[in-house]
């Protein structure tokens, strides 16, 4: 019996075939956007908010946690990178790294008081921490921009000493720039998972009672793994004010959050790739809604309601328990 | 000076009416049926509308009466054909979905009724100041503390004696005795998603009659509310309502000495009980924790 092989299995999509077709599609996007309507910005927008949710991702999916609140890290990202570069120097790399740090050091400092909550808790907390963040933001206008968001500064050239790369007026140079640096996170991203750690984030996810009578500090490994998902969240938002030459207030606001957990629970927040894929529908239907009609709101949240009753799975895990995979 | 801390002083005080009205809602709500309803603020906007449209027929004092009732209806409505849904699946999905259909019911109202600010128009005699000393004090600000006093020990007194009260109180304990005790979980999960909206329902009118109507006035008066649960502790309706009360308080007096950090006293208050207090003031301990 165990020979049978069914249609199915005839279908299953390994995961390096995925990784070729992932990266084939991603790498060539500059000559196949134009063909199906799209602009190579909005391929970058993708990128950005793939691995915003991707970050979230790492709590999320692999540890079993609800953060609500990932904007704050996501928009704390962005103005680092905007202050940076406004402020201190115009160089995109130490933008970034401010932003990183900002960001990922903020939610550090956060999650240590979050880490006993659970659940529905824990989530609120996250949503409210992620508010003051917001506020702030909205009410520093003479360092900030307040309301208008954070402006008068532009991404600078790549400068490696040898050459430069100007990214700076072409849209795809940037593209490259952000596939870079995503492709960088998220092959750390699958390092962090194959790694002890990694294991460790699924066994509390899988049973957290357990993995506490194994010894495990638990405590401890949600408040790694929040922090590690906010370094990433932050990184993505660096890129974000880069992309934009903006940093927005309202990419601090609990909108951008639940945006963000949709993303990852659209693509399917048990598979690795699934935020990639919830960020591509999200991102397209955002952009094509909101070119057709004023009451965009009442579509995006009709997407959640049937995305939730109807596919929780989310577009690659249904794909996966198709395949059998 | 203390005309100026007064005036604020009460502002506060009714700020934080609204903000109990509202957070003990949805602290039912989070209590039974472990949903943290974000469309709340949406069903506040819809009880404010709905008293809207009712006002012109039956005036402001039975718009008042009817509105709540209609908010609850939409409320049972809505848990009955969507939220149950997801009761049994991980909170993410019940957080998501409300938060989508805040999304559709803020638009809803937008499309109804338009985008800018409409006024709820209440009797005159309620908008004369009690005395002439204290000009901000106005009649229709006392008569809502009041209404909400009312409202409060309405609902204490509802979870207290009555059947449907006492189950949705045992429920909050241990779900899976009152069940087995032959209880209709379902049912009582509706009821008290109802009570939640109704109270929401009043909230909107008062609301509306205070601060005029906008497609998102719920928006404001969400966060605050979470906090507010936050700070008394989830599983403490007696604690929401002093945290609601705290908040309104602590940020209005803010707001006399330095305007801009009104907002955010609210959050460094939750952030200190956090640190020091993790449950919430009064929270027991190991509940959702």
């Amino acid at each position: 019996m165990s020979t049978v092989t069914t249609p199915a299995d005839a279908t299953v999509v390994r995961p390096w075939q995925q990784l070729v077709i992932i990266w084939a599609l991603l790498l060539t996007v500059p000559f196949w956007m134009p063909l199906v309507g799209g602009y190579t910005a909005i391929a970058a927008r993708v990128l950005v908010m793939a691995l915003a949710a991707m970050g979230l991702n790492l709590l999320l999916g692999y540890t079993g946690v609800l953060s609500f609140g990932h904007a704050a890290y996501f928009g704390l990202g962005a103005y680092g990178a905007g202050l940076t570069l406004k402020y201190v120097a115009a160089s995109t790399p130490l933008a970034m790294l401010a932003g990183t740090l900002l960001g990922g050091i903020a939610g550090t400092l956060f999650g240590l008081l979050l880490v006993r909550r659970r659940g529905v808790y824990f989530a609120m907390v996250t949503i409210a921490f992620g508010q003051v963040c917001f506020y702030i933001a909205y009410k520093w206008d003479d360092f900030t921009g307040g309301y208008d968001g954070l402006r008068g500064f532009v991404r600078a050239p790549l400068d490696f000493g040898l050459f430069k790369i100007d990214i700076t007026g072409n849209g795809t140079l940037f593209y490259y720039f952000v596939l870079v640096v995503f492709g960088l996170a998220v092959g750390l991203q699958a390092l962090i998972l194959k790694s002890p750690f990694g294991r460790t984030m699924l066994a509390i996810r899988e049973n957290e009672r357990r993995a506490r009578f194994l010894g495990l500090p638990v405590e401890k490994h949600i408040w790694l793994s929040f922090s590690i998902s906010c370094f990433f969240t932050a990184l993505a938002g660096t890129l974000y004010a880069l992309l934009n030459n903006f940093a927005d207030p309202l990419g601090l606001n609990y909108i951008m959050s639940g945006n963000i957990v949709m993303i990852a629970v659209m693509g399917g927040m048990r598979t690795f790739w699934g935020p990639l894929v919830g960020a591509v529908l999200f991102v397209m239907l955002q952009d094509y809604v909101s070119s057709m009609t004023t009451n965009w709101m009442s579509f995006v949240g009709l997407v959640f309601v049937l995305v939730v009753l109807f596919f929780p799975r989310g577009l690659m895990g249904v794909l996966q328990k198709r395949s059998g995979a | 000076m203390l005309q100026l801390v007064l005036f604020n002083l009460t502002n506060g005080l009714i700020v934080g009416t609204f903000y109990v009205l509202m957070a003990l809602g949805l602290s039912l709500i989070i209590n039974l049926s472990n949903v943290v309803n974000f469309a709340h603020g949406n069903f506040l906007a819809i009880g404010g509308y709905i008293a809207f449209v009712l006002t012109p027929f039956i005036g402001f004092w039975g718009a008042l009466v009817v509105s709540p009732f209609l908010t609850a209806i939409m409320g049972y409505v809505i848990e009955k054909v969507i939220i149950r849904h997801v009761y049994t699946r991980n909170h993410i999905y019940s957080l998501l979905l409300t938060f989508g259909l805040g999304f559709i019911l803020q638009d809803v109202c937008r499309y109804i009724w338009g985008p800018s600010p409409l006024p709820l128009n209440i009797p005159a005699e309620m908008s004369a100041a009690v005395t002439p000393d204290l000009f901000f004090i106005t009649w229709y600000r006392v008569f809502m503390v009041a209404v909400v006093i009312v409202a409060v020990a309405g609902l204490f007194a509802f979870l207290r004696y009555t059947r449907v009260g006492m189950r949705i109180r045992a429920g909050t304990l241990d779900l899976d005795t009152v069940s087995a005790l032959g209880v209709n979980v379902s049912a009582l999960r509706s009821y008290n998603f109802a009570v939640g909206s109704f109270l929401a329902g009043l909230a909107g009118v008062l609301a509306a009659g205070q601060l005029g109507l906008n497609p998102n006035m719920g928006d404001d008066l969400i966060m605050p509310s979470f906090i507010a649960i936050i700070v008394g502790g989830v599983g403490s309706l007696t604690g929401t309502l002093l945290g609601g009360l705290l908040i309104g308080v602590a940020s209005a007096l803010t707001t006399v000495f330095y305007p801009s950090a009104a907002e955010a006293v609210i959050y460094v208050i939750m952030a200190l009980v956090l640190l020091i207090r993790p449950r919430g003031l009064l929270g027991e301990e190991g509940m959702l924790q």
